[in-house]
């Protein structure tokens, strides 16, 4: 049934931290490892090794430059993949009803049995988290690794989406968005994790927390530090800097 | 948006058909016979090619029965569903028209508010997408309905109702153009809002994830044709609506109502594939683009 249930009973989904995260696409590569031989049609490539490699996968690192007014810019590293979304336009607009939400956890998936591959889940989707996959001729997103985090065959550690498992650098998070008392709830409240285009009304679950700002190159004065060192070119330069600076006069 | 051939064909042709069918519903022309047969079949032929087209899109055709089970929620379901029930319908009234002289009002007037319907449900597919601005908009059924309704009445013979609607539709088509080109930055999606960076600053994305065109690229950041679309336009207009209009207010013989609807037909084939290659999806502002 592609109506979205009124209210879920948990709203699992995932915190990325936009300060941490060192663009390594680790989670990348683990995601597709993981969900290329899991649940599901695998994530195939076309041509992987010719000259137009192309592929499915359900997470993606874009990296943006932002430029303050003033002062050096900041480079931050950005993971995307299905956000949960509360109110998920991609799950309204299936004719077939092979896309839905969960209500026992809002985790929002495809059954790829009734999918028809019309790919107007992926037009409805404003974040591109769906890919419909070239050999398969299905919808692919991200499951949240549901066949991992109810997965009693798998040690308790390993129970978090593989993403999760992998970044080197604790940039992902997973938990429980609905319960104000959970780790990923309180992350939130305590960095101000914020919403992907909120304008578009889809209420994401999953957020992000903003990079703090972070280079002082623009506050040479505080370099203390460095002074004694930056302050060898002088007006009159004595001994072998003196020299040195002649002999590069000359050339 | 990538301009599919098969959606363009699709949503041009079984407009035209559904809107001929609404005037053959309602009695005019109320022609019997042989000359409603041939009235009946091309509206079949353009309704049904247009729906055979349509799954040639679909990656598991063989699964489609399963689209007609949505209506509560999907506009691409209700399309489906609206399709087929115009379709077995207007066969019931046609049967009577052709074989028996008879005209079953209820069942033609049914049949004509279900083709409508279906027209009204492609467009609604189109007009539900808030993640495409330039098609978010009331104009965007309002064209769709116009242009089957003008181009049906064209095909129908009913020269007095298809100047008034096609030029009903040209108007329509130029507001939907004038809205379209503002509608992206009135929706307010930016790269700010789209990465939640805006307040450190200006944002402009620095790397792809990838090196190389993938499926949402291909999709929904479709640019290549953008850049003839104002000559497009023009050639949209002229064949579309100008061209049609002046064919029929010369002098109406069957020759110029010909000329006519192959224009036409052209016409709004540009357009609609305009109404693809110049729609701009949210999601490409993640790949700084439009
Ligand atoms: S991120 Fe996209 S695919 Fe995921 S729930 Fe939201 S709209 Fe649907
Ligand atoms: S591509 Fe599949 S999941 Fe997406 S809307 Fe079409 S049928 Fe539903």
């Amino acid at each position: 049934m592609t109506s979205l249930p009124d209210s879920t009973e948990r709203k699992l989904g995932l915190v990325i931290d936009l300060d941490t995260c060192v663009g390594c696409h680790a989670c990348v590569v683990s995601c597709k490892g993981w969900n290329t031989e899991n649940y599901g049609a695998p994530l195939s490539d076309q041509t992987p090794y010719g000259a137009d490699p192309s592929g499915t996968f359900l997470n993606r690192v874009h990296s943006y430059e932002v430029q303050p007014a003033q002062g050096a810019a900041q480079l931050v590293h950005f993971p995307k993949s299905c956000l949960h979304c509360d109110n998920a336009p991609c799950v309204t607009v299936c004719p077939t009803g092979a896309s839905y939400k969960r209500q026992e956890d809002g985790i929002v998936l495809v059954n790829e049995d009734a999918c028809i591959g019309c790919g107007l889940c992926a037009w409805a989707c404003p974040y591109g988290a769906r890919e419909m996959d070239a050999a398969s001729k299905v919808m692919k997103k991200c499951t949240l690794c549901v066949d991992r985090i109810y997965n009693e065959n798998l040690p308790e550690i390993d129970r978090v989406p593989a993403c999760v498992r992998t970044c080197p650098s604790n940039a992902r998070h997973f938990g429980d968005l609905a319960d104000p008392d959970s780790d990923v709830s309180r992350l939130v409240v305590a960095r101000g994790g914020m919403d992907l285009m909120p304008e578009q009304g889809t209420a994401p679950v999953n957020k992000y927390l903003p990079p703090r700002i972070k280079d002082r190159l623009d506050r040479i004065d505080d370099a203390d530090v460095l002074e004694p060192f930056l302050d060898v070119v002088t007006d009159q330069p004595k001994g072998f800097l003196g020299w040195l600076d002649k002999a590069l006069d000359k050339i | 948006m990538y301009p599919a051939p098969s959606i363009i064909a699709f949503s041009t042709l079984s407009g035209l058909g559904f809107g001929l069918m609404f005037w053959l519903g309602i009695g005019m022309p109320g022609s019997t016979g042989l000359v409603a047969f041939v009235f009946f079949a091309i509206a079949y032929v353009l309704a049904g090619a247009g729906l055979i087209a349509s799954t040639f899109h679909l990656g598991h055709p063989e699964r489609a029965l399963l689209a007609f089970t949505q209506w509560r929620s999907s506009w691409l379901s209700r399309e489906a569903v609206g399709a087929v029930a115009a379709l077995a319908v207007m066969g019931l009234y046609a049967i009577g028209r052709v074989f028996f002289a008879a005209s079953w009002i209820p069942i033609g007037w049914l049949g004509a508010a279900l083709s409508l319907m279906t027209v009204l449900t492609t467009s609604m597919i189109y007009a539900q997408m808030k993640t495409v601005p330039r098609w978010r908009s009331p104009l965007t059924p309002a064209l769709y309905l116009a242009l089957s309704l003008g181009g049906g009445a064209l095909l129908a013979g009913q020269v007095t109702w298809a100047l008034l609607l096609i030029g009903m539709a040209g108007l329509l088509q130029l507001a939907w153009w004038w809205h379209g080109d503002r509608a992206f930055s009135d929706a307010g999606t930016t790269m700010a809002s789209a990465t939640g960076l805006g307040h450190i600053g200006r944002v402009s994305a620095f790397e792809p994830p990838h090196t190389g065109p993938n499926y949402l690229l291909r999709e929904m950041v479709y640019v290549v044709g953008r850049k003839h679309a104002f000559k497009l336009r023009i050639i949209a207009f002229v064949l579309g609506y100008a061209l049609p209009l002046a064919f029929l207010l010369v002098t109406f013989s069957h020759w110029m109502g010909l000329l006519a609807v192959l224009s036409h037909i052209t016409g709004i084939l540009a357009s609609r594939w305009l109404f693809f290659a110049e729609a701009e999806h949210v999601v490409g502002l993640y790949y700084g683009k439009r």
